[in-house]
């Protein structure tokens, strides 16, 4: 037997999780500023995400997934793209989201419990939060579709998680995006869990990056903790898919370091000593330790910078707690652009059984 | 006799089954380790192992097409899909095979599978959570579907899913998983499929719902009672098939017909059960049928799902015009 195909499965990482650069840098990370502000953003997520989950825990937010130990993925992607490209995220990547404008105001009125938080004042073209697990792949393929057919430089970014790479949709977009070398960057987020499932359980598979490599995808790792890392080679593929080079699978090692949601209890299946390992390789520190070795960073702009996001988390707040509850109508508006007449009758009557806001 | 809910009836008849039957396999995303989102299958793995409560894959496709290749080995798979929302996916097994594998192959195959999912909404869950979907799998010949609305309903009905020698499809509401306990002994003994059941009398007009539209529609009548509005409430149960003789009886009785679902109006399974009425008892009906339903709508985030899923009130008032009509 001869061999007629060898693949690889190439690993990248800039920065080690105490901070210190492991090998050279892409030229991004020459100036302070860009790492500073993925670092600001980083912190507001984080600041966020615990404020989001203390308001489910007291009663003023729904069911919350939450994205602590996510932030360098998430950031890392968003800052790679071009505000004309159009995100398809799972439900936690509000680092890109809020690197793109959505605002965190938008995000809590979602996770309220309300549609109007997927209605985006600033990325107009992005896809909501998509909860059917792996369904947004072959949409994003979709999207790169549109872009071939019109030769408009643009890519589709599809957010998926390691759970979801066992989802036939995500082979089904992969298979079409590598067909016609379509521009667009798929992003697994193996953050280890699938609720309960870790990820040994979930595929036999050695790597998730290589199962881009049957549909003729080059496929990748990286640190996903590693912002500096997760931006280079988001950049690369995004500069490829552009380039009418074709799609790229790029598989960020990150850890889920909360809950999978408000409505689970990690603790029933996942070992306390698992998880401290995890927090001992968390994104935030490694870069802000970076930043300091090159007196970019200090204890006094961390303490700002921490008022700030606690100010900007503390306004999205009072913006979504002081949205009041939709009314009725709003169930039957943007069913289609013209509502049937039948359908009419309904929004009528559904006005004589509007409910007290109980939130 | 212990007091349980209706999640722990139905996790005790898995255990029960699962004891007295070796080719009963649990299926299922975070049913294992976990127990369950809803605790439905919690301590099971512990007590009969990994292979025969087995956390899957996350693919609904897979989980209902894996049941139906050990189905026909002669098992009896039982698989969770985790909410009604991310059944679709698994629609394309459960309409083209599992349903008609018993028929494409004159016999030869089968499939004594029972789906189980969550049904309905009102627990301010999150977008694609709190779906009605029951006419989904009511429309495709070949299944049967089930829904209970108490813990003992849901104990000897699960028990009957299990051992039918077809599919059938477990639909366990959401909202009634903890509400209310009731004593409900662990004795293995099945309820008959196919029937459905009166929850209470009354003379002037038959209410027919399912699942947790029952509670409501069981406190629109209590309401109803203090005017002198006496309704005979009938829990349908089984979804398909419907047990049209039971409703005619009832409505032979009252003259009056009311059908309450949380599901949407257009094409729900009212409809089906006010053209059977049309069809059959046209002659004994006092007053127009009349439909209390969710609305036309996308099944709202859960901000307005108390707006959606028809209110006491609402109920209250269909019943009062249909006896006023």
């Amino acid at each position: 037997m001869k061999t007629v195909a060898e693949f690889t499965i190439p690993y990248l990482q800039r920065l080690d999780e105490h901070g210190t650069a492991t090998s050279a840098l892409p030229d991004f990370a020459a100036d302070p500023e860009q790492l500073q502000a993925m670092y600001r953003l980083m912190t507001l997520c984080r600041i966020f995400d615990t404020k989001a989950i203390n308001l489910q825990r007291t009663g003023q937010l729904g069911t919350y997934a939450p994205c602590t130990g996510h932030e360098a993925t998430h950031v890392g992607v968003g800052a790679a793209m071009r505000s004309e490209d159009v995100l398809f995220p799972v439900y936690r990547e509000y680092g890109t989201q809020i690197w793109r404008g959505v605002t965190l105001a938008e995000i809590f009125t979602y996770w309220a419990g309300d549609e109007r938080g997927s209605d985006f004042a600033g990325p107009r073209e992005d896809f909501p939060l998509c909860v059917p697990i792996g369904s947004q792949m072959p949409q994003a393929a979709g999207a790169a579709m549109a872009f071939h057919i019109r030769k408009q430089p643009r890519c589709a970014v599809g957010f998926i998680g390691d759970g979801g790479t066992s989802q036939g949709a995500f082979y089904e977009a992969m298979n079409l995006a590598g067909a016609h070398a379509l521009p667009i960057v798929f992003v697994i987020v193996n953050n280890g869990w699938a609720i309960s499932l870790p990820v040994d359980k979930q595929t036999g598979a050695a790597t998730l990056a290589q199962k881009g490599i049957a549909a003729g995808i080059p496929g990748l790792q990286v640190d996903g903790n590693d912002v500096i890392a997760v931006r280079e080679v988001m950049e690369s593929a995004l500069e490829r898919a552009r380039n009418g080079q074709g799609p790229t699978v790029i598989e960020a090692l990150t850890y889920r370091l909360s809950d999978h949601t408000t409505a689970d209890d990690a603790s029933r299946y996942r070992a306390a000593e698992d998880l401290a390992a995890a927090w001992k390789l968390e994104p935030l520190l490694r870069l802000r330790h970076y930043l300091a070795g090159l007196g970019h960073w200090d204890e006094a702009r961390e303490k700002a910078l921490r008022a700030d996001c606690a100010t900007q988390v503390d306004a999205a707040v009072k913006i979504y707690q002081g949205t009041p509850k939709p009314s009725t109508d709003a169930m039957f508006d943007h069913l289609f652009a013209t509502l049937p007449a039948d359908t009419q009758a309904q929004r009528e009557a559904a006005r004589r059984y509007a409910q007290p806001d109980t939130h | 006799m212990p007091k349980i809910t209706l999640v722990e009836a139905i996790n005790m008849a898995q255990g029960w089954e699962l004891a007295h039957d070796p080719d009963v396999v649990l299926l299922g995303e975070d049913i294992g380790v976990n127990g369950g989102v809803f605790r439905a299958t919690a301590g099971l793995q512990q007590r009969f192992g990994k292979l025969r409560v087995q956390d899957t894959p996350l693919a609904e496709g897979m989980i209902a097409g894996m049941a139906v290749g050990m189905a026909a080995q002669g098992m009896k798979p039982v698989a969770e899909i985790q909410f009604m929302g991310f059944l679709y996916p698994a629609i394309d097994q459960i309409a083209n095979h599992m349903a008609r594998l018993r028929n494409r192959t004159r016999g030869r195959l089968t499939c004594p599978v029972v789906i189980r999912m969550p049904h309905g909404g009102g627990i301010h869950a999150p977008e694609h959570h709190s779906e009605s979907l029951e006419v989904l799998l009511c429309h495709h010949a070949g299944l049967r579907v089930v829904c209970p609305s108490s813990p003992a309903r849901a104990y000897g009905l699960l028990l009957a899913a299990i051992r039918d020698p077809d599919p059938v499809i477990f639909l366990e509401p959401t909202r009634l998983y903890r509400i209310a306990k009731q004593e409900v002994e662990d004795d293995g003994r099945a309820l008959p499929l196919d029937a459905c059941h009166t929850l209470r009398e009354g003379d002037d007009v038959t209410v027919v719902s399912w699942g947790a539209m029952t509670h409501d529609t069981m406190r629109a009548a209590e309401l109803l009672a203090r005017e002198k509005i006496s309704c005979e409430v009938i829990d349908l149960t089984s979804l398909s098939p419907i047990d049209h003789d039971g409703i005619l009886a009832s409505l032979s009785q009252t003259g009056r017909l009311v059908i309450v679902h949380e599901a949407a109006r257009n094409c729900g399974l009212g409809a089906e059960i006010a053209a059977t009425v049309a069809e059959r008892a046209l002659y004994d009906l006092h007053a127009p049928i009349r439909r209390v339903t969710g609305y036309d709508t996308v099944m709202p985030y859960f901000r307005l799902e108390n707006d959606y899923i028809p209110s006491v009130a609402r109920i209250a008032d269909g019943i009062r015009e249909t006896v006023q009509a």
